[in-house]
């Protein structure tokens, strides 16, 4: 890999975030035509409605507001809730904890369904097997979160009692039930991404296995094991290394429905009260703390990548 | 046109996409008129009842008929979430040609723009958007439309670029033919085609994400019939009643599945190739 590829790719890295910052900024505090009315509402008194002003700043000239809104950020400061009182920073960085080990568990159980279900499809492409799991993933990309989170609810925890309905323990704490309840929304949140990269794994695979090498490979005589597990494999996951990481944005909207249902202290859930409740610093920092872990998963999927296929290196 | 259609029909995701949008399209049109009961009509004797003759789905917190409700809310759905692609595809469409045409650095700097959006999640930006205008289901409308902006333009972009190098291109250009007529004879319906199928797509998407954003109290508001509300107001009572979570959300996933494979219907009926 080439120094110049990662030097490239990082400053892309660095000029997202910028942009997102911005975006995210200019939504939330510049564009509102009084942020602290909206915030506390048209019957809030002026001295409130001032203390906020003050707090944030708003009476500063936009690039100021920005500009100390980027200090701010980058020495890891939020600034303070306006719900709570509470620094933003400390309780945001205790819930992405929490998010980040729903997303792991996810995207584990998502590997272990998705990968062998998209080779099977594609080793029995047209026959029964694979048509099956073409309707599975279907029906999975069609079912949002909060339908696939309810209908779970309804038959695993309301009528069969196997499982908590809401709520969390850290599992830490308890391990049996901190995972009992992480099981309905990991399941949650993994179905959409099990028929997006079955899918994928699929259709990688069956352009593979029409590639000359393969051809080559089963006509001087390897077994049909060998020929899938070690010759084909590797090159049609290698792309699903960048789908899957595509696939977070996904996995960040589904964890912040699934966070709301399950009442899964998480960013997700942090980002809906915030959104309720206007509070904007929280707001801030819930909805870039997104988009950072999008644009990290994707920079390192990318040099994972590259990495990984010395044919890339020099783009 | 109809040779497009019969090769549409005659694939199985085509045939079965088509019969489910046409259901879902009549619906849309004509449900309110069908509807059997007021959506919004309150019969306290006749509550949490299971499915009936009266009531083919049964009935909800308020005794309302719940096939009536659905029937009238497919137009705060669909309709809702088709208007919002719409929205999106024409404003990706207009920024994904302008950066295609001009090339160059402004390319690179518009692109690369569109590339940061896109890592903030759909649902994320709607709820941005959303917090922005306050809640509301135009509101909602408006922040998927938005949110599918960037995508769109990225695809828009790319499929101008690609249409451009064609050889049929060059050889209008070759021949002499004007500007108006190399656009919109020549690259037009080539390029509207893949935009038309990733639209199609799109529009399960937004269904999804318009019903999602009505279920976190930030789209449509009670009493609309709009069915991801129906499914958060019935969840408060799904011991009493399931069919109040259930049927709304299978029509959900019944459109969303809908659109799915008449896009991908679509996409092989425009590719008799692969």
């Amino acid at each position: 890999m080439s120094l110049t590829f990662l030097l490239r790719r990082g400053g892309l890295m660095v000029y997202t975030l910028a942009v997102v910052s911005l975006v995210v900024f200019g939504i939330t505090q510049v564009l509102p035509a009084d942020a602290a009315v909206m915030m506390l509402g048209e019957n809030a008194t002026p001295e409130a409605l001032a203390a906020v002003r003050e707090r944030l700043g708003l009476d500063q000239p936009v690039i100021v507001q920005y500009g100390r809104w980027l200090a701010g950020v980058l020495r890891g400061d939020f600034g303070f809730s306006l719900r709570t009182g509470q620094k933003v920073a400390p309780v945001m960085l205790e819930a992405l904890g929490r998010s980040l080990l729903l997303a792991a568990l996810s995207i584990g159980l998502m590997l272990l369904i998705a990968v062998p279900l998209g080779i099977v499809a594609a080793v029995r492409r047209g026959r029964l097997a694979d048509l099956v799991v073409s309707l599975m993933s279907y029906v999975g990309v069609s079912l949002p979160e909060f339908v696939t989170a309810t209908l779970a609810v309804l038959l695993l925890a309301d009528w069969l009692q196997l499982l908590p309905a809401t709520g969390y323990v850290p599992p830490t704490e308890d391990p049996v039930r901190g995972l009992k309840h992480l099981v309905l929304p990991v399941l949650t949140v993994s179905v959409i991404l099990v028929a997006h990269v079955s899918r994928m794994v699929r259709s990688e695979l069956v352009d593979v296995l029409h590639a000359d090498y393969i051809r080559a490979a089963r006509l001087k005589g390897l077994d049909a094991r060998t020929v899938l597990f070690k010759h084909a494999l590797r090159n049609a996951l290698l792309p699903a290394i960048t789908i899957v990481a595509l696939d977070v944005g996904y996995l960040l909207g589904g964890i912040i429905v699934v966070e709301e249902i399950f009442a899964l202290p998480g960013v997700g859930r942090q980002l809906i009260v915030a959104i309720q409740n206007r509070d904007l610093p929280a707001i801030q920092a819930g909805a870039l703390i997104m988009a950072a872990t999008y644009s990290a998963v994707n920079f390192l999927a990318d040099i994972a990548y590259a990495a990984l296929d010395k044919r890339i290196q020099y783009e | 046109m109809s040779e497009l259609l019969g090769r549409l029909l005659r694939s199985p995701q085509g045939a079965i996409g088509c019969a489910i949008v046409a259901l879902a399209g009549l619906t849309v049109a004509f449900g309110p008129l069908l509807a059997p009961y007021s959506p919004e009509g309150l019969y306290p004797l006749a509550r949490y009842q299971a499915p009936s003759a009266e009531h083919w789905l049964g009935t909800d917190q308020y005794g309302r008929d719940i096939l009536s409700r659905l029937m009238v809310g497919a137009r705060a759905t669909i309709a809702m979430a088709f208007t919002a692609t719409a929205i999106g595809t024409l404003a990706g469409a207009v920024i994904g040609t302008t950066s295609a045409y001009l090339g160059g650095r402004a390319d690179e700097a518009i692109m690369r723009t569109v590339d940061a959006l896109l890592s903030v999640p759909s649902l994320l930006f709607a709820l941005l958007i959303v917090n922005l205008l306050g809640k509301s289901a135009f509101n909602a409308l408006i922040a998927v439309g938005i949110a599918f902006t960037p995508g769109m333009a990225r695809i828009t972009r790319s499929v101008a670029l690609a249409v451009r190098k064609q050889d049929y291109v060059n050889a209008a250009i070759a021949r002499g033919e004007s500007s108006l007529y190399i656009v919109l004879r020549e690259m037009m319906p080539n390029v509207i085609a893949p935009i038309v199928v990733e639209m199609t797509i799109r529009v399960s998407f937004a269904v999804m994400l318009f019903a999602t954003l009505s279920f976190l109290g930030l789209g449509a508001q009670p009493p609309a019939p709009e069915w991801g509300l129906m499914v958060a107001e019935g969840r408060k009572f799904m011991h009493l009643s399931a069919g109040m979570i259930v049927w709304p959300s299978l029509a959900i996933a019944a459109v969303a599945i809908g659109f799915n494979l008449l896009g991908d219907g679509l996409r092989d009926a425009l590719n008799p190739r692969t």
